[in-house]
């Protein structure tokens, strides 16, 4: 039992503010349910002169999207000298551009979708339909859409006819102003959470997703009942191995620390793609990362005590 | 319709990937253990992303045109609390008790003296006090609606409304409405077909007086038309008339009640001219109508809450409080008045919105192709939300359509909104011409903000 007293950074202004406030709430309860004093905060202007004055011993960040994850609430946290558990801003921007993340993996020869990025603007300059045509020519249906930035699928889109390609792109722009097109890799979805301790960074059990509907989407996330889940997964060896070491591979790659949870596919063939990491990973009652602890045999609070203390004692 | 079919017992086994033996995994588990069990009217009772974007609404950054929440700010506090201090004092034992499900005897007869001011004469013992309007929505429909009946509603309607009779499993079938409220012949139309169908039509929902979220009001030379409709065709009407005290003239219509009780089912409400917080509203309903709702009240709640009655009782009786919705109508028609002026500087061409002469909203036509469910969140990026017009309707109009709401932000929020919101609009077209179709798509959940959205 710890006596510390932290502060856990949730809401925020993005678009998975609602998310990020049910994740603060799940945390503070799970961590003051293993004795710590928690004072939960909005990311808002009260926070820098709230932090600065009463210097809480550690903060959690669950900020998803935006300032969270992006690595600006960290770089505040280092500017007051707060400790913080999870990925230092640098490494934050690294994993919170899925592109940048993307092209991290494949240079260490990891698989991944083959990928393109395109912002707005290259649209409004050459005329949407002959770059449509050229990336249906290039990467093939079916496709996956996604803002570059961001979380829980919001403005994601599976595309399987080039006529659904202008609304998606429209539907992916209203999140954000650059766009992440993937080849769809069909197969079984993981999320592998990575926790880490003196002796480096480890793999949780991989969470299978299976969604009533077939996509993942923000109602499939967030609505108990409508997604069936499987922790650990049931994988063959080989899978579950390669499953482990593209997660761990991806929490060192990109310079993560504490704590990360990567999404994958299995394909037919048992390959695990990478598709993105979480720095700041959901921990709603449906949030995947919770589920994987659960499946270690450990407590979120637990968890996330153990980060606190590596967080203020320093990680050697 | 969500799927109810994914208990863990059904799951197929999940395949194998890769081909050595696999590693023991645990049983496929869909976190609700209870989801075979539901009822089939909580179909669509799931997560919104759309809901979901209305949370930064709470946040300062953000003008929120979504909400539909009164401004309480005028009301006079100092001397309510001590008002209620004394009620509790004097009254204690009998506010703190159980009550009757038809309400308490004093509050409904100052109800009666209020609906006098839009010609209604009612009897206190036709009037059975509810939680709020949107109970008596529950009760009527729960009395009167099998599953697969039919209850009309203007198109767009209100959603709490909508969302009464979705849970009674009854189909709501829109009748259009132009500047001058409901149209006759549409109503005429809509019956005609339905009868042809074989459908049953219970009754027609309507809010004739500055309409949640239209902002138009049911012509005079309507009214009487639109009743004789019904009656002829034995459909009863249930008029909702939650803003008719809020004319921004002091203006008051005739009220349908007022012109056929013995068809009309009447509701009010004190959630906009008082506290909405109080959850204190009523309906006046036909003597044998109101015997049975006061049976269904009591298997819903009992009684409505006594101390919430008799705090409202004390109010209308020691205060000023036709003086009090006078400023709340000169408060809401100065925002009013700030929403129509910003709208005239800054929308683009092409958009089109009514002049509500009272009550709490605009509705706003966008440019032919915008989608506005799809444009919200780049409307929250530029730290602006309203509600997208798919909402207000069962039949999935409203695509193009928007509601504005003017009663909380103030006047310099509101312009503030209204920019940022043109600024949206600008945007979302000019990606409209470069890829020519909206972002649209079918959401599931909720779309449209909670009770206590800003």
């Amino acid at each position: 039992m710890s006596d510390r007293w932290v502060a856990v950074l949730s809401g925020g202004l993005s678009h998975e503010r609602d998310v990020s406030l049910r994740s603060g709430r799940r945390l503070s309860a799970a961590l003051r349910s293993t004795g710590l004093t928690v004072t939960e905060l909005d990311a808002d202007h009260e926070l820098l002169n709230r932090l600065s004055i009463e210097r809480p011993e550690a903060v959690l960040v669950a900020l998803h999207g935006g300032e969270g994850e992006n690595g600006a609430i960290q770089s505040i946290l280092e500017l007051l000298d707060i400790p913080y558990a999870g990925t230092d801003p640098r490494a934050c921007r690294r994993a919170w551009d899925k592109p940048t993340a993307k092209a991290e993996l494949a240079r260490a020869g990891l698989p991944t979708p083959e990928w393109m990025v395109l912002p707005q603007s290259t649209f409004r300059e050459l005329g949407a339909h002959p770059v449509l045509d050229a990336l249906v020519d290039k990467i093939g249906l079916p496709l996956m859409l996604k803002p570059v930035q961001g979380g829980s699928a919001l403005g994601a889109r599976v595309v399987r006819e080039s006529s659904e390609l202008p609304s998606a792109m429209m539907g992916a722009f209203s999140y954000g102003d650059t766009v992440l097109v993937e080849k769809l890799v069909e197969g079984t979805e993981l999320a592998i959470g990575v926790l880490e301790d003196s002796e480096g960074p480890h793999a949780l059990p991989a969470v299978r997703i299976e969604p009533s509907k077939g996509i993942f989407d923000y109602t499939a996330r967030y609505t108990a009942g409508l997604t069936s889940y499987q922790a650990p997964a049931e994988l063959s060896e080989g899978v579950a191995r390669r499953a482990a070491e593209l997660a761990v591979s991806a929490h060192r790659l990109l310079g993560l620390r504490d704590l990360s949870r990567t999404d994958a596919i299995v394909d037919e063939s048992g390959e695990v793609h990478f598709l993105e990491v979480n720095v700041s990973p959901g921990l709603t009652a449906t949030s995947l990362m919770p589920m994987g602890i659960e499946a270690a045999g450990r407590g979120l609070g637990e968890v996330f005590d153990g980060l606190i203390e590596r967080a203020i004692d320093g990680r050697d | 319709m969500s799927d109810h079919s994914n208990q863990p017992n059904e799951q197929a086994e999940p395949e194998k990937t890769g081909t050595s033996t696999p590693a023991t995994g645990a049983a496929m588990g869909n976190l609700d253990t209870h989801s075979a069990r539901y009822a089939e009217r909580t179909a669509g009772m799931t997560a919104s992303e759309i809901r979901a974007l209305f949370a930064v609404a709470s946040r300062p950054e953000v003008v929120s045109l979504a909400g539909g929440m009164p401004n309480l700010a005028a009301l006079p506090l100092d001397s309510l609390s001590e008002e209620v201090a004394r009620l509790i004092a004097e009254q204690g034992q009998a506010a703190l008790q159980y009550g009757s499900a038809h309400g308490v005897p004093e509050l409904r007869e100052q109800i009666c003296e209020i609906m006098a001011l839009e010609g209604i004469s009612g009897q206190p013992d036709d009037i059975m006090v509810t939680v709020g309007s949107q109970m008596a929505l529950d009760l009527v429909t729960r009395i009167f609606c099998d599953p697969g009946d039919v209850v009309l509603a203007e198109g767009p309607s209100y959603v709490g409304a909508m969302g009464a009779f979705s849970t009674y499993q009854a189909d709501v079938v829109h009748v259009a409405m132009d500047e001058h409220g409901l149209q006759p012949d549409a109503l005429r139309a809509a019956i005609e077909e339905l009868h042809g169908q074989g459908r049953t039509i219970k009754f027609l929902y309507t809010i004739p007086n500055f309409h949640n979220p239209a902002g138009v009001t049911l012509a005079e030379q309507r009214r009487p038309e639109i009743l004789e409709i019904c009656s002829r065709h034995g459909i009863m009407v249930l008029e909702d008339n939650p803003y008719g005290l809020l004319g921004f003239e002091g203006q008051t219509y005739s009220s349908l009640r007022s012109l056929d009780p013995d068809n009309v089912v009447y509701l009010g409400s004190f959630s906009k001219t008082f506290a909405s917080g109080l959850r204190v509203g009523w309906v006046l309903a036909p003597h044998a109508v109101r015997e049975k709702l006061v049976l269904a009240a009591e298997s819903a709640t009992l009684c409505p809450p006594t101390l919430n009655q008799m705090i409202v009782s004390r109010y209308l009786s020691t205060h000023d409080w036709l003086g009090q919705i006078k400023s709340f109508r000169e408060q809401y028609r100065e925002r009013r008045d700030a929403m129509l002026s910003a709208l005239e500087q800054h929308m683009p061409a092409g958009c089109d919105w009514t002049r509500p002469d009272g009550g709490f909203f605009v509705w706003l036509t966008a440019p032919e192709g915008v989608d506005t469910k799809a444009m919200l969140p780049r409307a929250v990026t530029q730290r602006v939300a309203y509600a997208s017009g798919t909402g207000f309707y069962r039949d999935g109009l409203g695509t193009r359509q928007m509601r504005l709401s003017f009663c909380y932000p103030t006047p310099e929020r509101i312009h503030e909104g209204v920019r940022r919101l043109a600024n949206t609009l600008n945007e979302e077209l000019d990606l409209l011409r470069t890829f020519g179709s909206g972002g649209g798509r079918e959401l599931s959940g909720p779309q449209t903000p909670s009770p206590d959205t800003a």
